[in-house]
């Protein structure tokens, strides 16, 4: 056997390599990270409906049919909590602080949102990253979160698919934000106009609550970056003795580890 | 190389066969599980903010 057929062995083995590492990256982490990112999403859910139930017992108190409550209604009028969502309290860094559902990526699609877009400390630990220096849900402004398109955990992977009308929830200890997803658009890496308050106008004051998602653009690469926006429609409050918790038909077998 | 790893292995051909075979699904969640994702922290190259 000779030296240079040793090497070239060596030489296949190392571009054999190369492939399965690049194929892992791209494909094989995040099938395998996937179940594991809905159950922590799930397991939150949890904590936040045992958390929540305390404060129930006088919702329960009066009658079984909650009659009189405009939230319950399928048409809640302009005034009630459903259109005047709670501002979500001010979380610290790193803090895993929301989630993440969208129908359109399937009933599993259930990612953790936590404080801050650092690599190391958010995005590459399988979590969707808030923008520290944007608003929160529930605020008049612009809810933005980045999130990788491939590898670690591939969060945002699907975002290209999302159409006119899309439901977009970020669920929060108090309960889930509806948004309806509007457009995508495609920026430079220095494009920051797009989490402002009002994306693209910065002198604006908001009067509208908005999400903003960002990721890279083309797939693989970090030329550019794709950004979906959508707008607020509408709050469902967590109600521990209301059917699924409260949550939304669309999602309600999803938010409870149904799906 | 693998030749010589294919004349080291004992037994009739089908039995080095599902050795080889046992082996390489050891070596590739040896890679999947731990190799990789510690190799990962040094080459991601994807960026998905603005700024």
């Amino acid at each position: 056997m000779s030296v240079v057929g040793v090497i070239g062995e060596l030489l296949i083995t190392a571009g054999v390599l190369v492939l399965f590492f690049l194929a892992w990256q791209l494909w094989i982490s995040e099938f395998l990270m996937g179940g594991e990112l809905t159950a922590e999403a799930s397991q939150q859910s949890e904590e936040w409906n045992a958390s929540a139930a305390p404060t129930d017992p006088p919702s329960d108190d009066p009658t079984d049919e909650p009659s009189d409550d405009p939230s319950d209604e399928p048409e809640p009028d302009p005034d009630s909590v459903a259109f005047n969502p709670p501002v979500t309290a001010a979380p610290s860094d790193q803090e895993r602080f929301a989630a993440l559902i969208v129908p359109r990526w399937g009933t599993d699609y259930y990612r953790q949102i936590a404080e801050g877009i650092s690599t190391t400390g958010v995005l590459d630990r399988g979590l969707l990253g808030h923008y520290p220096t944007t608003q929160l849900p529930g605020q008049e402004g612009n809810f933005a979160i980045a999130a990788h398109r491939m590898g670690h955990g591939g969060l945002l992977h699907h975002i290209h698919e999302l159409q006119l009308g899309d439901h977009i929830y970020v669920e929060t200890a108090e309960g889930w934000y509806e948004y309806s997803f509007r457009n995508l658009e495609y920026v430079h890496p220095s494009g920051v106009g797009v989490i402002d308050p009002v994306p693209q106008d910065p002198a604006a004051a908001p009067s509208d609550r908005y999400i903003t998602l960002t990721s890279c653009n083309p797939m693989y690469t970090s030329n550019e970056r794709i950004i979906a926006y959508g707008i607020f429609d509408r709050f469902y409050p967590r109600d521990t003795s209301a059917p699924a918790n409260g949550a939304p038909d669309e999602i309600a077998a999803t938010v409870n580890g149904e799906a | 190389m693998y030749g010589a790893l294919w004349r080291a292995l004992p037994g009739p051909w089908w039995v080095r066969v599902l050795i080889l075979v046992i082996l390489l699904a050891a070596v590739a969640a040896a890679l999947v599980f731990w190799v990789f994702p510690w190799v990962d922290q040094f080459v991601t190259i994807q960026e998905v903010t603005v700024e």
